[in-house]
C-alpha cells in the first residue's frame, strides 16, 4: 500500500507543469478514481489546503497521505510528489543550466501550456457536479471566481468568507 | 552559516506564503535576492523560466534550485550544494506539515460538528470558483500565444472530459503536437 501511494504520489509530481492547480485533474483521478476517498471529501480537503500557508501541491499530499494512512502516509506522498520536482532541478542546476534556451523544451511547453489550462477546467467541472450546485450556490462560485481572476482578492480570504456565509446560513435555517 | 539561513529563509517562505505558486515569487525574490544575495537577479528570472519548464510546483522547485546555487556561490564544493538544496525543500515543506497534522487530527473530530458541516455548505461552492479562477487566470497571453494554442486548448478539454483520456496522456500528447506545431 505504501509502494502505490508512493509510485502514485510520485507520478502526480513528475507531471505537474505550471504549478499546484495543475495536479487537481491527476490527483482526482489518481486518488478519486481508486476509490480511495469520496469526491466530496476529495473537494473538502482542496479547500482547506487552498486556504493554507506553503506550497498547495505539498498540503494536498500531505492531507491525503494523512487521511489514507496517518502521519506515515504523509510522509510518502509528500516525498513521491516532490521528488521527482527535486530530482529534475537538480540536474538541471548541475548539467542543464541552459534549458530554458532550449528549441525543443521550449517547442513542447508551446503545446503544453494551453493544455494544462483544459485540464484545470475538468476538476472545476467535477467539483461542481460533486457540490451539487443550484442558482443559488453557483452564485457562490461566479462571485469567488470573479473577486479572485478580476479584483486579485487573495484565495484565502474567499475562503474565510465562504465558511462565514455557510454558519450565518445554517444558524438562519435553525431559527427560522 | 548558510545553511541554517537557508533552513530559515525556506521555513519562513513556507509559512508566510498564502495564494499559490506565483504569490510566493515576490517573497523568495524579496529574501534570496534581495535581503541575502544568495543569487543575482538574472538567476532568478532563469528559475522562474526552469519552474515554469519542468514538472513540479514552483515553490519546490525554486527551494531546490536556490538552496543549490546559493551554497555553490558561497564556495563551497557541489556536494555541500546538493545538501544546501536538500535543506531548503525541506524547510518549504516544514510548516505545511506540522500545520496539516494539527488540522487533520481536529477536522476528523469536528466533521461532525454543526458549524463546521454548514461552513462547508459555503465553501463548497466557493472551492469551484477558486479552481475556475486559477484556470481564468492561466488564459493569458503567455499561455495562448496563437490560436494553435486554442485549438491543442480545446482537443485537451475534449479529449479529458468527453473521452475520459487520463490526464497524464493528455500532457505528453499536448508536448508532441507542440513539437509538430511549432516546428
Amino acid at each position: 500500500m505504501y509502494l502505490t501511494l508512493f509510485i502514485t504520489f510520485m507520478r502526480i509530481g513528475a507531471f505537474t507543469i505550471g504549478g499546484g492547480y495543475a495536479m487537481l485533474p491527476l490527483i482526482e483521478r489518481e486518488v478519486v478514481g481508486r476509490g480511495w476517498i469520496s469526491k466530496q471529501d476529495f473537494f473538502d480537503i482542496f479547500t482547506i489546503s487552498q486556504s493554507m500557508p506553503g506550497v498547495f501541491a505539498v498540503n494536498i499530499s500531505i492531507f491525503l497521505g494523512y487521511r489514507l494512512k496517518k502521519i506515515p502516509g504523509s510522509l510518502v506522498c509528500v516525498l513521491g510528489a516532490i521528488l521527482p520536482s527535486f530530482l529534475i532541478i537538480l540536474s538541471v542546476a548541475v548539467f542543464f543550466t541552459h534549458i530554458q534556451d532550449n528549441v525543443w523544451v521550449e517547442r513542447a511547453f508551446k503545446g503544453l501550456r494551453p493544455a494544462v489550462v483544459a485540464l484545470i477546467l475538468v476538476p472545476c467541472l467535477t467539483a461542481a457536479k460533486s457540490a451539487g450546485l443550484t442558482w443559488k450556490t453557483a452564485f457562490i462560485a461566479v462571485v469567488t471566481a470573479l473577486l479572485i481572476w478580476l479584483l486579485n482578492v487573495s484565495p484565502i480570504y474567499v475562503v474565510i468568507a465562504a465558511a462565514t456565509g455557510g454558519i450565518l446560513y445554517g444558524l438562519r435555517i435553525k431559527k427560522g | 552559516m548558510i545553511f541554517l539561513q537557508l533552513f530559515w529563509v525556506y521555513v519562513k517562505i513556507g509559512l508566510f506564503n498564502f495564494g499559490g505558486g506565483y504569490a510566493m515569487l515576490s517573497l523568495i525574490q524579496d529574501e534570496v535576492v534581495d535581503r541575502h544575495s544568495w543569487i543575482t537577479m538574472q538567476e532568478f528570472t532563469d528559475i522562474v523560466a526552469v519552474s515554469q519548464m519542468t514538472p513540479g510546483p514552483i515553490g519546490i522547485n525554486s527551494a531546490t534550485y536556490v538552496g543549490y546555487t546559493a551554497v555553490l556561490n558561497s564556495g563551497y564544493p557541489p556536494d555541500m550544494a546538493v545538501l544546501g538544496s536538500f535543506i531548503a525543500t525541506f524547510a518549504v515543506c516544514l510548516p505545511s506539515f506540522i500545520l496539516i497534522l494539527i488540522i487533520s487530527y481536529y477536522f476528523a473530530r469536528f466533521k461532525k460538528n454543526r458549524y463546521v458541516a454548514s461552513a462547508f455548505c459555503g465553501l463548497r461552492p466557493a472551492a469551484v470558483g477558486l479552481i475556475a479562477a486559477a484556470a481564468l487566470l492561466l488564459m493569458n497571453s503567455e499561455n495562448f500565444i496563437d490560436y494553435k494554442s486554442f485549438l491543442i486548448f480545446g482537443s485537451a478539454f475534449f479529449l479529458t472530459w468527453k473521452l475520459n483520456v487520463h490526464p497524464i496522456l493528455t500532457i505528453i500528447i499536448a508536448g508532441l503536437s507542440g513539437l509538430l506545431l511549432y516546428g
